[in-house]
């Protein structure tokens, strides 16, 4: 090749390859850049021995220092299992009224709480656990089995009506549309009614009370209070869950809905339940 | 008599001269400067005393803030995202202050450059002040430009070896403690210090110092005028910045000219000769490699070091000095017309100067009133305007503050008497170094009391609660309207904090949602 032929304009070597008159000039890479270069060739190399990179048949190589991504996920996970030791080790040892009145314990356990409550139970509480007609709103301090933080996890545990679980909550309102009259339903759901708010009919009222002092308050009480003990709701407040007014009422007497939660200590553990019902206590409407 | 003294020519040539201006992709000519003498020069040397102390001591100054907070007088702490200047604690939604601070400092440098020039590159640039400071290494080490320039064009003895070899030895050894100083800023120093050489600070710590090392070393001592010249936006804006008033380092043509080198032979042909005696001093001493004969150019970074060189020639010829001197562009534009008449002919000594050898009185020089033009006014307004904002807002600015997220997920719960519950995230910022007793306090919606977990759970107006020292803490407050008095679906009504013992207080306007069917 005829290296040494200098253009005559730049003053530059060419290439020796010559396009139509035109010639192409010598001006190589820098020296910095190709050795760059070079050396991000033997890096690759190297990176190739080092770490995992050569598909094979059934894996891949597994590279000599032994690196591997799921190592990395499982060790961090580790480190902050770990990092969660102290209050965890503090939590199982706690009773939940312990843990909810201690400042940083309560402040895990309804962060940790929080986080279960968004996998296991915004299906019927609702995200802002505000739940919906047939499911309780936890944020109120309506409670059918008591909203202290022990009772709460008592619930959580066993479930409401769960079958599987001997200790869950249980109770049973009776079909009264088989053992009353469908006028003594109107006058008890009246009766009922009238104990928070404003009714049509105010003569249905008085028959009601009777029909309601004969059938109801072995239950619901004598005042209509309710009573925790079989998950009786009190009838006088302002929160129904399945619906306010007469209508609803009547409905709820004639044939009752019976709502089911699940036992969740096999699938949580104590632990997890522990948050979870100091978190629930939380919401505003803990006793 | 002139021609009886003799003046050393130094066989320098401009790397980037006019004649030879290179090509942009051209390999890279050595530029040995010499050593220049002279008040530039030592005013150099005291900047580089006063920047250089500024960056190395600043970490170990202490400033007591009380036992909240650190003793370091400028501290930048990141972990804990806290900025500390002396008497001044900055968290980060205050970091306008910090913008502030470059925008002066932006502003700053256009007044600067349109009245001395590029005051800040010649001067003050880190750029400039290192490679200002691996040159001193550099001429310890091998000497000055000629025993320099022999040793680089000599063949690898072993005594360049040891020269080289200590010399950039030297050089990592600035670069290394360049780097090693930075990380000061960012921890307690007298700490770090210690957890620096016993290999216990944080593998940041010696990341960072590894990576200034590496670019103090490469930028300073072997990339030094090409950072200027190819990598700093700065020569480019330059431009925008200077006007005719503006002060630059100038070679005065007009007294200049015509150079001769042999001055006994030129005066003997009756030829006229000007005061540059072409001895190269100004190139050789210039650390960008021009030649400031050629004009106002882009490399230059108006060191002022060919002035020095210049002056001293002019001593030693017992000339006026000033032959390479800050001038404007308008008062040589004056003086030139004077040297050529009107521009009628090249440059003609005899026309600067009277019979009796002293310069002509229709030479313009500089007045002090040129710096008071309205471009000067202009940035020095701009600069003061956001000066004096940041410093009205730094001394009425709130070091207690409140932050309240209303609860959207449930908007309100209506409670078994019928009222009605709203959840808020309330978030109490005491910003200075001491535990402070904050008194929460609802402000309308009738008959409204608040509860929060942890702090009290008796339902009230009011309470109290300790917040730590420049922390931040966050309640859960939930606020409770009894049936009867609420008043619609939405209801206005304020947080207020106290801290009766600062006197200091804050308020948030929030809002109370209830359903339609409220009673």
């Amino acid at each position: 090749m005829s290296s040494e032929h200098i253009d005559d304009v730049s003053g530059i070597s060419t290439t020796g390859h010559e396009w139509d008159g035109i010639k192409e000039l010598n001006n190589p890479l820098p020296r910095w850049w190709v050795i760059t270069f070079y050396v991000t060739i033997i890096w690759a190399v190297g990176y190739t021995i080092a770490y995992p990179a050569w598909p094979m048949l059934s894996s891949a190589t597994k590279g000599v220092l032994g690196y591997s991504s799921r190592n990395d996920v499982r060790n961090e996970l580790a480190a902050a299992e770990a990092a969660k030791g102290k209050y965890v080790a503090a939590i199982q040892e706690k009773t939940v009224s312990q843990i909810a009145a201690d400042d940083a314990l309560r402040e895990f356990a309804v962060a940790a709480g929080g986080a279960t409550f968004k996998v296991n139970c915004v299906q019927c509480h609702g995200s802002g656990a505000q739940g919906s007609k047939g499911f309780p709103n936890l944020n109120d301090d309506d409670w059918l089995w008591g909203g202290m933080a022990t009772q709460v996890e008592q619930t959580i545990m066993h479930g409401i009506r769960f079958a599987s679980d001997p200790d869950t909550r249980q109770s049973e309102m009776p079909a009264f549309g088989a053992i009353i009259t469908g006028d003594q339903i109107k006058q008890v759901s009246a009766y009922v009614a009238g104990l928070s708010g404003p009714v049509q009919n105010k003569g249905l009222i008085e028959p009601g009370a009777k029909v309601f002092a004969e059938n109801c308050v072995a239950c619901h009480g004598a005042n209509a209070k309710g009573n925790r003990e079989f998950g009786a709701p009190d009838l006088t407040d302002a929160i129904w869950l399945y619906g306010s007014g007469e209508t609803a009422i009547a409905a709820q007497v004639r044939e009752p809905k019976h709502g089911v939660m699940p036992a969740w200590i096999g699938r949580l553990g104590e632990t997890k339940v522990k948050e979870l019902a100091v978190y629930v206590h939380s919401l505003g409407g803990g006793k | 008599m002139l021609d009886q003294i003799q003046v050393e020519r130094l066989e320098a040539q401009a790397v980037n001269s006019a004649k030879t201006r290179q090509p942009l992709y051209a390999a890279r000519k050595k530029i040995f400067p010499k050593r220049a003498s002279g008040s530039f020069r030592r005013f150099k040397w005291l900047v580089m005393a006063i920047t250089l102390g500024i960056y190395y001591l600043t970490p170990w100054l202490r400033w007591d803030r009380g036992p909240f907070a650190p003793d370091q007088a400028v501290l930048l702490d990141l972990a804990n995202r806290r900025f500390y200047f002396f008497f001044i604690e900055i968290w980060p939604q205050e970091f306008y202050y910090v913008a502030g601070l470059l925008m002066m400092a932006g502003i700053g440098l256009f007044l600067i450059t349109s009245t001395v020039g590029r005051a800040w590159c010649g001067y003050t640039c880190p750029q400039t002040v290192w490679v200002d400071l691996f040159l001193v290494v550099e001429r310890a080490v091998e000497g000055d430009r000629n025993a320099r320039m022999k040793l680089d064009a000599g063949p690898w003895t072993a005594r360049k070896l040891v020269l080289r070899a200590s010399k950039h030895a030297i050089w990592l050894v600035i670069a290394a403690a360049t780097g090693g100083a930075w990380i000061f800023y960012f921890a307690d120093a007298p700490t770090l210090i210690g957890e620096v050489f016993t290999g216990a600070a944080a593998p940041v710590a010696y990341a960072t110092i590894a990576v200034l090392t590496a670019t103090t070393y490469t930028f300073g001592g072997l990339m030094r005028e090409q950072v200027c010249t190819y990598m700093c936006p700065w020569p480019r804006i330059q431009a925008a910045m200077l006007d005719e008033n503006s002060l630059t380092v100038t070679y005065n043509d007009w007294r200049g000219e015509p150079r001769s080198r042999h001055a006994k032979k030129a005066i003997a042909a009756g030829q006229p000769i000007g005061d540059c005696v072409d001895c190269n001093a100004c190139v050789a001493v210039c650390p960008m490699g021009i030649d400031i004969r050629d004009g106002q150019q882009l490399e230059c970074i108006t060191c002022a070091l060919c002035i020095d060189a210049c002056d001293s020639i002019m001593d030693k010829l017992g000339r006026e000095r000033g032959l390479i001197s800050y001038a404007t562009l308008s008062d040589y534009n004056a003086n030139m017309a004077v040297a050529t008449g009107g521009g009628e002919r090249p440059v003609d000594p005899s026309l600067v100067r009277t019979a009796g050898g002293t310069f002509s009185e229709k030479l313009a020089h500089f007045h002090i009133r040129k710096i008071f033009r309205p471009r000067t006014f202009i940035y020095l307004g701009a600069w003061s305007a956001v000066g004096a904002a940041l410093v009205y807002s730094l001394l009425t600015r709130e070091r207690l503050e409140i932050n309240v997220l209303h609860d959207r997920n449930p908007q309100f719960v209506t409670l078994s008497d019928g009222s009605i519950r709203n959840g808020y995230t309330v978030k109490l910022l005491n910003m200075i170094p001491e535990p402070r007793t904050i008194v929460l306090t609802l402000q309308g919606l009738p008959g409204a009391e608040m509860s929060t977990v942890g702090v009290d759970l008796t339902p009230a107006r009011s309470f109290a609660t300790l917040v730590e020292p420049d922390r931040l803490k966050t309640l859960k407050v939930f606020v409770r309207q009894p049936p009867g008095q609420i008043l619609g679906i939405t209801q206005s009504f304020k947080f207020r904090i106290d801290d009766r013992a600062g006197h200091e207080s804050a308020e948030y306007t929030a809002t109370f949602n209830a359903p339609e069917n409220a009673r």
